[in-house]
């Protein structure tokens, strides 16, 4: 089973990669382009081939490790 | 007193910590590597500095999940004082240990210079050996010092004294322009609840000597070996 997860920070949070972002795709020309937030995703294959037994692995890594609930949400995607 | 330097792969501080220590110890820390389950027992464990684990995934996320972690937050609840410098600060918001966490730098530069901070109280392991609202000048080295907690957190922190130093001008004052990384409340090192955590950014190894051109650190480690012998 592949699992996609995606980290991305919190509303509230303030992103300044976003932001140089966003100031570079207006510096491009790209106009209208608002509220540019960075994120990450993370890619893996699981051996479990229960989708709920996966899900709960999945959702106990990010919240071990792959995320920092302090400042991040994050969202599983399971492929069989 | 006895105290360990934890050393990971990717540490760069390590070994200026342990000089601070040598020096003001009078005997040598133990250097614990990641990989160990257990060591001698300690007055004092220092996180060091550095890049551990190349800062994937975030800074001091693999680190704060190493082996010697679970020892380190075991004895952290003991009540074993627990020192965390810059990339040790970040592994200690990433365990938990102090709360918050490190953000990429305001302006994304990674700042490498010498910063006023303002002691904020005396009365803890650290910074016996300081006034309270004394400014001294330390160095930064850091791409992600840029303190974040929730308003609640904040609010939390401050009521409970737990902010150790804030970033400051020459005078002691707290202002925006003294703020090197966007840190919220311009904070640079908080405690946990009974103070005997403390996670900082700038190094007070680094400049503990007047060899290396100022000693503003040198009060920390004595403090600390004076508090803890």
């Amino acid at each position: 089973m592949k699992a996609r997860v995606h980290v991305t920070l919190k509303n509230g949070v303030l992103d300044p990669q976003g932001k140089a972002i966003q100031q570079a795709l207006g510096a491009l020309g790209f106009g209208g382009v608002d509220d540019v937030r960075q994120g990450k995703v993370i890619e893996f294959s699981l051996q479990e081939a229960d989708p709920a037994k996966a899900r709960a692995d999945v959702e106990a890594m990010c919240q071990k490790l792959l995320a920092n609930t302090v400042i991040e949400n994050y969202a599983i995607e399971l492929d069989a | 007193m006895k105290a360990a330097v934890i050393v990971f792969p990717g540490s760069n501080c390590d070994r200026d910590v342990q000089v601070a220590l040598r020096k003001a110890m009078g005997q040598e820390p133990l250097m614990v590597w990641h990989k160990e389950t257990d060591f001698d027992a300690v007055d004092l464990i220092v996180l060091p500095g550095g890049f551990s684990y190349g800062d994937y995934l975030r800074c001091g996320a693999i680190a704060a999940n190493s082996p010697v972690m679970n020892e380190v937050i075991r004895r952290a609840g003991k009540g074993v004082a627990v020192l965390g410098i810059c990339n040790g600060f970040q592994m200690l918001t990433e365990t938990g240990l102090v709360p918050g966490t490190l953000m990429r730098n305001a302006d994304l530069r990674y700042i490498c210079r010498d910063v006023d901070i303002k002691v904020e109280t005396s009365q803890s392991l650290f910074t016996a050996k300081y006034e309270q609202d004394q400014a001294i000048r330390i160095p930064v080295a850091h791409h992600d010092g840029n303190y974040f907690a929730d308003d609640d957190t904040l609010a939390a922190l401050e009521d409970r004294g737990q902010v150790a130093f804030r970033y400051c001008d020459a005078k002691g004052n707290v202002t925006p322009e003294a703020n090197p990384n966007g840190s919220q409340r311009n904070i640079a090192g908080v405690y946990n609840e009974t103070k005997t955590v403390l996670g900082l950014m700038p190094h007070p190894e680094r400049l503990a000597d007047p060899k290396l051109g100022g000693s503003d650190g040198k009060p920390f480690f004595d403090g600390l070996v004076e508090a803890l012998s």
